[in-house]
């Protein structure tokens, strides 16, 4: 058997009529990186908040925290998308309802987007919490003892550190982020995987879509882990762990 | 200066501090001793409110520390703290550890507060590390940069929590020739420690703890030279013989 791998096939005019294939993959390319991208900072700001609340001397806000994540991260990425996109606007008031389903732009995007920030910030929470439960008792201590107020020891002196030790962890996540996104298919985001299915059934070349699709799955977790590399040197210091001399 | 009136502590069911009183005036450099585990670093913890106690009172310069309206953040820093692991900040040099509360705390400006931690670095024989990082200074080193951060806050008494005990027999003089100085200079000072040559030396009060209750509380003679409780007497002939 041989393969007959038809690679000319991306620059061909594609049967949906928005032009060659492979500006059908560009778009999708696009959609993931928004959806990611914009994952990627909600994850962050939500995942941080929550963290820390979890290591707060406050019982009703750690255990408000510890929920969120108990949630978050034991229900299915994809069960949640489709209770975002389908559930929740039957949920809610009928008026904001009826405008999540009639009238709010780019549906799927923002829906994906939320839901895949949500979702990825209960696993950054994780990392926040352990990275501050990882540093010396006494730093806390040493920085109260200074006069500092709680919020200003965490800005100022656990968390520039707890964000330094979690960077690796919080690298994986940033790539899982990329890939997760695919999930976002289900409630018809036209992403990088939707498209690679769409070029599969109008254009027949499975493999090639399929490799096309993979090959830039694969730089783009690439670049995201070399840049998280080079963030993660940037911000080592002498001396501290992992900083070497 | 430090009013600690019939302070006692307990975790869960289990008492660290029983019913301790005791007086720091002001000028006055007390030691506290003890075995570990006499609750000698948790009643210091107490005096600024670091750790909360369940009965008692403690007055800070006429300032009640347990008090739910007292204004924790500003009574702190005003009382400079060492502790046992330095606890410098690691990811900022040296410079920015002594500089980061003068600024955010008390509103010194950026020269001021530069000013003011050179200054102290110099006097604690570290002006040459100020653009290192913690890491990078030894044990001995890191702790007198500590004391340093403390003294930038011009604080009015200063609490020491075993600021020795981490540190290699070598580097233990370089710190305690900086305490005793300062004691000179007539500064307030409650110091957890068992360097009884420095309490020897420095000291006025010696404060003598066990199981949580202050067992003796004497002047500094007295103490050594003939302690009432016989714990004590124990303490010191284990400690002393070396």
């Amino acid at each position: 058997m041989t393969l007959n791998l038809n690679w000319g096939i991306l620059l061909e005019e594609s049967a949906t009529g928005d032009g060659p294939y492979w500006t059908l993959l560009a778009t999708g390319l696009q959609w993931t990186l928004a959806t990611a991208l914009t994952g990627w900072v909600i994850a962050l700001l939500v995942g941080s908040i929550v963290g820390v609340l979890r290591t707060l001397p406050y019982r009703p806000l750690a255990l408000l925290g510890d929920i969120y994540v108990e949630v978050f991260r034991n229900i299915p990425l994809l069960v949640q998308l489709f209770f975002w996109f389908f559930v929740w606007p039957e949920v809610v008031p009928q008026e904001i309802g009826r405008w999540m389903k009639q009238d709010m732009p780019y549906p799927e995007f923002i829906t994906a987007a939320l839901g895949l920030g949500w979702f990825t910030a209960a696993r950054v929470a994780e990392q926040v919490k352990s990275g501050i439960l990882s540093l010396p008792r006494g730093q806390k201590n040493a920085a109260l003892a200074l006069g500092f107020s709680l919020p200003q020891t965490y800005r100022l002196v656990i968390l520039p550190q707890a964000f330094r030790v979690v960077i690796p962890p919080l690298t994986s996540e940033f790539m899982n982020i990329f890939k997760n996104s695919a999930a976002a298919l289900a409630i018809g985001l036209t992403e990088l995987t939707f498209q690679m299915k769409q070029m599969v059934e109008y254009s027949n070349e499975v493999i090639v879509s399929i490799a096309a699709v993979t090959t830039i799955y694969m730089t783009l977790a690439f670049a995201v882990n070399r840049g998280m590399a080079w963030l993660e040197k940037k911000a080592r210091v002498p001396g501290m762990i992992g900083g070497g001399r | 200066m430090i009013d600690i009136n019939n302070v006692s502590k307990w975790y869960g069911q289990f008492q660290v501090l029983t019913d301790c009183s005791t007086r720091i005036n002001k000028g006055e450099v007390v030691v506290v001793c003890g075995p570990s585990g006499s609750g000698k670093s948790t009643l210091i913890k107490c005096v600024n409110g670091l750790e909360p106690f369940q009965s008692g009172t403690i007055l800070v310069d006429g300032t009640s520390v347990g008090a739910p309206k007292t204004n924790l953040p500003k009574l702190r820093s005003r009382v400079g703290m060492v502790f046992q692991h330095f606890e410098l900040f690691p990811h900022l040099s040296i410079t920015e550890n002594l500089c980061l509360a003068q600024m955010k705390v008390l509103g010194r400006n950026h020269e001021e507060a530069h000013n003011k931690g050179l200054q102290l670095l110099d006097r604690v024989g570290l002006k040459a590390h100020a653009e290192k990082f913690p890491g990078q200074l030894s044990g001995g080193q890191q702790q007198r940069v500590a004391i340093a951060r403390a003294l930038a806050m011009d604080p009015i008494a200063m609490l020491f929590d075993e600021p020795t005990s981490a540190l290699d027999p070598e580097m233990i003089n370089e710190v305690l020739d900086v305490m005793t100085q300062l004691a000179a200079e007539g500064m307030t000072m409650m110091c957890v420690t068992h360097e009884m040559g420095f309490a020897r030396r420095v000291a006025h009060r010696v404060i003598f703890m066990d199981h949580g209750q202050i067992v003796e509380d004497a002047a500094k003679d007295e103490f050594f030279g003939s302690p009432r409780s016989e714990r004590a007497q124990q303490f010191l002939s284990k400690i002393l013989q070396h």
